[in-house]
Formats: C-alpha cells, structure tokens, sequence
C-alpha cells in the first residue's frame, strides 16, 4: 500500500495543500450569534429575493464559493474542481450552484459532514496533484430543511430541549497545491492528515436527538484517528465537532471518557459556537452549513494567526432521511476528520 | 477490520438517562391557559353572536366555527400562529383554530411547487390523518348506531 496511509482509514498529505481563502454567506439569526460579525456577507432576508428558499440557498452555496474566489483573486475559470454538497435531495443546491459556476464538480452528500468530507477529498486531489486549485463547500437553510426534514414552517409546534437549528448558511474553503497565492487572505494554514470516518449506529432512531445519533461516529472516528496517526489529545490545541449541539457533545466526551481519552479542555462543538444559549435554540445549531460557516468564518481565522496551532476539525453527518426515519429505521452516523494546522515556516520552525 | 468500541445497548440507556426533559408540567400548564384562552374567546363569539343575530342553536354553532377557523388561518398567514404554537403546544393543536393552522401552514409552504401538485397534494398533509380516522371511525359508529341503536 502507498505511504500516504496510515492505521486502518488515515490518510497523511505529505505536499501539505494550503488553506488560501474562505467565504461565508448566513442569515439574520447566524448574524446574531457569537460569530455574527464575522461572516462575509449577511443575507437581510431568508429567501434573498427569490420566490423559494431552495433557490435562496443554491444562490447562498454559489456566493460562498464565489466570495472565496475573489477574496483570493481568483476567477471561477482557475478551479480545478468544485467539491460539495447540501441536505436536500439530490444535493440540488449544490447542483444547481455548479451549473451557474460552470467549472468541474464532484457532487458529495455526507449530511452535515460534507464540508469536512469535500476537504478530505480536495486534499487528496491536491496532495495527489490531480489538482492546483479546489473548492470544497457546503450549505443549509433553515427553511428548506424544515420543509424536508419536519414540519411546514407556519405550523404551531413545540420541540424537545435535545433538537437543534439548522443553520441558514453556506461556507466555502479553497485548496491550493502551489502554496500560498498572491492575494489570497490566509497564507498559514495547511492539511496534514484526516481520517475517514464510518458509519456508525448505536440505535438511537430520535430524529429530535440527533447529536446523540452522530456523536458515536466522532469518538469513533477521533479514537481511530490517535490510534492511527499514534498521537493523543496532547498533540492538538483544538479537537472541534460539526453540529452535535450541547447533549452530543456531552455524549462524545463521555464515550470517549470511557476510552481513557479526555476531551473536556481541547474540545469544542460548531453547534454550540454559532448560537449563543440566549438565543433559545435548545441543543445549538446544525445542518451542513454549520461546520462549514464557522470554519470559514471563525476556525481558519484562528489558525492563520496561530491562535490554535494545530486543529482536528470533524464534521459529523446524520445519515437519515425522512423516509426512513417514518419507516421506524435508527439515524446511522457519520464523521470525517482533517488536521488543520499553521505550518512550520509561519511558526519559524 | 476494526470493531465498533462501543456497547450500543449501554448507550441508549445512558442517552434516555442524561437527555434534557421536555418541563411537562410547564408545557401542560401552558397549553392549559392558552387552550382555555382559545375556547373562552369562542364562547364569547358564540354569546356575541347569540344577542347580535337571531341566529338558531346548530347556526350559532357553525358560526361560530367559522370565525374561529378564520382567525386561526388568519392568524397562520401573517406569522402567529405558529409563535402561539411553539408556546402553547397541545393548547394550541386541540382547538378547531389549530385544524385551521394545520391546513394553512402547508398551503403557504407549498405555494412555490404550484397549485396543484403543491398547495392542491399537500394542503392536507398533516390535517389529512385526523380527516381520514375521524371520518372513518365516524363511519363505524354510524353502521353500530344503525345496526344496534334502531
């Protein structure tokens, strides 16, 4: 087997692909969470114009990727290639945003792991050299899943503490084999590793409790991840979750308690960073574009200037549809990791 | 291959243990309130239609139906009705206002697939249910009363 893997489903990027740029497109209740004043742009209204909130959401997943492109002075034609994807069916924004982008595209669906799963690959085009030049994005709206997922948005329902809010957002990260550009705004951070998570169901069939459902997935996939790459939580400054909310991430650390790895100082949930607890939105927030805003917006910032020096991001994904969820099956979980971190010459190494 | 490291059935139980409950009590307290709220405001209709009109028992009753179903649709479209919901639970589903809500809300959600696959499929999409065993169930006591009660 190649020398780029390691441990059972771990992948080392020896090339080191740059993080060169990110856009992050959200809405008025994200605008007033604890990372509002972060975000590229602010929709005023949820469906930005448009006569449906899909086609609100598909023209939110084509600015994320296009503010990323101009940030770094980039035009669309430069992509090698587009990787992403959405929680609706047929990942139509995804879809519908490459069509107007018009560059090459790799459609993936991970639920709200897709950010980290579009990463993984994009790496692996880049640290292949099958690639210079990726975008890896992902989005949600708030919405759009409600309409999909539950219930229509006018009608009168309570939900239990344990659910979350899907996020009303798009994130998009660029990929460069050629190290940092000229115009581009982060010139420090680099992919070094990341895992492949499986999926993995315990049974928990509350589509209500969904952190509960995927935080299996990430102590698995972040258990792996040490065991594979032989490191410990020592090695990290930050070990940061995609959406499990407030129950899940106390789930995550408590299986992993149960493993001798403890997590409670290094880790973090996207789910509870992008809704401040004062914003009543019980468990936290959710949905593909939480992970993938809050890394645009906020985590990449914080390795750039080596705030956190070396981050294990996992995004994790629940793999439910509403069919099957009425069909009384459990929500199967996943969770892909990347190690992010400043490289050596920014830390003067 | 590597197996999963942990035990599923222990999990579960840990979930049901350490998952925040929904506060019972104060739902059941609130949908008390707001669901008598809803019934005095029909009463009220009811007995302003009663000195107003001279209206007979069974036309009082459809009457007053009929506003109360308004206003619950009323309510549905400029954005209430589903803040009161979130509020009130139960309280807010049991009256006839919340019959209205549930017939409403998709009607406005479905509008952009069209007017008739969207608003015309759907538009009893989560009233359908209690129409289906209502009227059903509403059936087989009709065909007892018929066969027993004479």
């Amino acid at each position: 087997m190649a020398g780029k893997r390691r441990g059972e489903r771990s992948l080392i990027f020896p090339t080191r692909p740059h993080v060169v740029s990110a856009g992050s497109v959200a809405a008025q209740n994200e605008a007033a969470g604890p990372l509002g004043s972060l975000f590229d742009m602010v929709l005023e209204d949820d469906t930005w114009g448009e006569n449906s909130f899909e086609k609100a959401e598909r023209k939110m997943f084509e600015s994320a990727v296009r503010i990323a492109l101009d940030k770094a002075k980039l035009r669309s034609g430069s992509l090698h290639c587009l990787l992403g994807g959405d929680l609706l069916n047929q990942i139509v924004s995804a879809n519908f945003a490459a069509r107007q982008l018009n560059v090459p595209f790799l459609g993936l669906y991970g639920a709200c792991s897709t950010i980290a799963e579009s990463l993984l690959i994009g790496s692996v085009l880049v640290d292949g050299g099958y690639a210079d030049t990726v975008a890896c994005a992902a989005s949600s709206h708030f919405s759009t899943a409600e309409r999909q997922y539950r219930f229509p948005l006018e009608l009168g329902t309570t939900v239990p503490p344990t659910a979350q809010r899907t996020v009303t957002g798009a994130g998009c990260a660029l990929l460069s084999g050629k190290g940092p550009m000229g115009g581009a705004p982060f010139r420090n951070i680099v992919v070094t590793g990341a895992t492949i998570g499986r999926v993995v169901d315990l049974g928990i069939s509350d589509a209500s409790n969904m952190g509960a459902a995927m935080a299996p997935a990430a102590a698995d996939t972040i258990l792996s991840h040490f065991g594979d790459m032989e490191e410990t939580p020592d090695d990290y400054d930050l070990v940061i979750t995609g959406d499990l909310g407030r129950f899940g991430s106390s789930m995550l650390l408590s299986l992993l308690n149960d493993h001798g790895v403890d997590l409670t100082k290094k880790h973090l949930d996207c789910g509870n960073l992008v809704f401040s607890t004062k914003q009543k939105f019980n468990s936290g927030g959710s949905g593909c574009g939480c992970p993938a805003i809050t890394l645009a917006a906020h985590l990449l910032g914080k390795v750039e200037i080596g705030e956190v020096k070396r981050m294990l991001f996992l995004a994790t994904g629940a793999l439910l549809s509403p069919l099957s969820s009425m069909q009384g099956d459990t929500i199967p979980g996943i969770a892909h990791a990347l190690v992010l971190e400043m490289n050596r010459e920014a830390m003067g190494l | 291959m590597q197996k999963i490291p942990f035990d599923a059935a222990r999990y579960r139980e840990r979930v049901k243990q350490r998952a925040p409950k929904s506060k019972t009590l104060l739902f059941c307290l609130r949908a008390f309130w707001v669901g008598g709220l809803i019934c005095c405001v029909g009463q009220a209709v009811r007995d302003l239609l009663d000195y107003c009109f001279p209206l007979t028992e069974d036309e009082l009753s459809a009457a007053t139906a009929i506003i109360l179903v308004f206003a619950g649709g009323f309510l549905t479209a400029v954005g209430v009705y589903d803040q009161i919901g979130a509020y009130a639970g139960a309280g807010s589903v049991v009256p006839i206002t919340g019959f209205a809500n549930s017939v409403v809300a998709p009607a406005i959600e479905y509008r952009p697939e069209g007017l008739v696959m969207g608003v015309g499929a759907k538009l009893f999409s989560i009233a359908g249910p209690v129409l289906v065993y209502g009227i059903g169930s509403s059936i087989i006591v009709g065909l007892v009363s018929l066969a027993f009660g004479g």
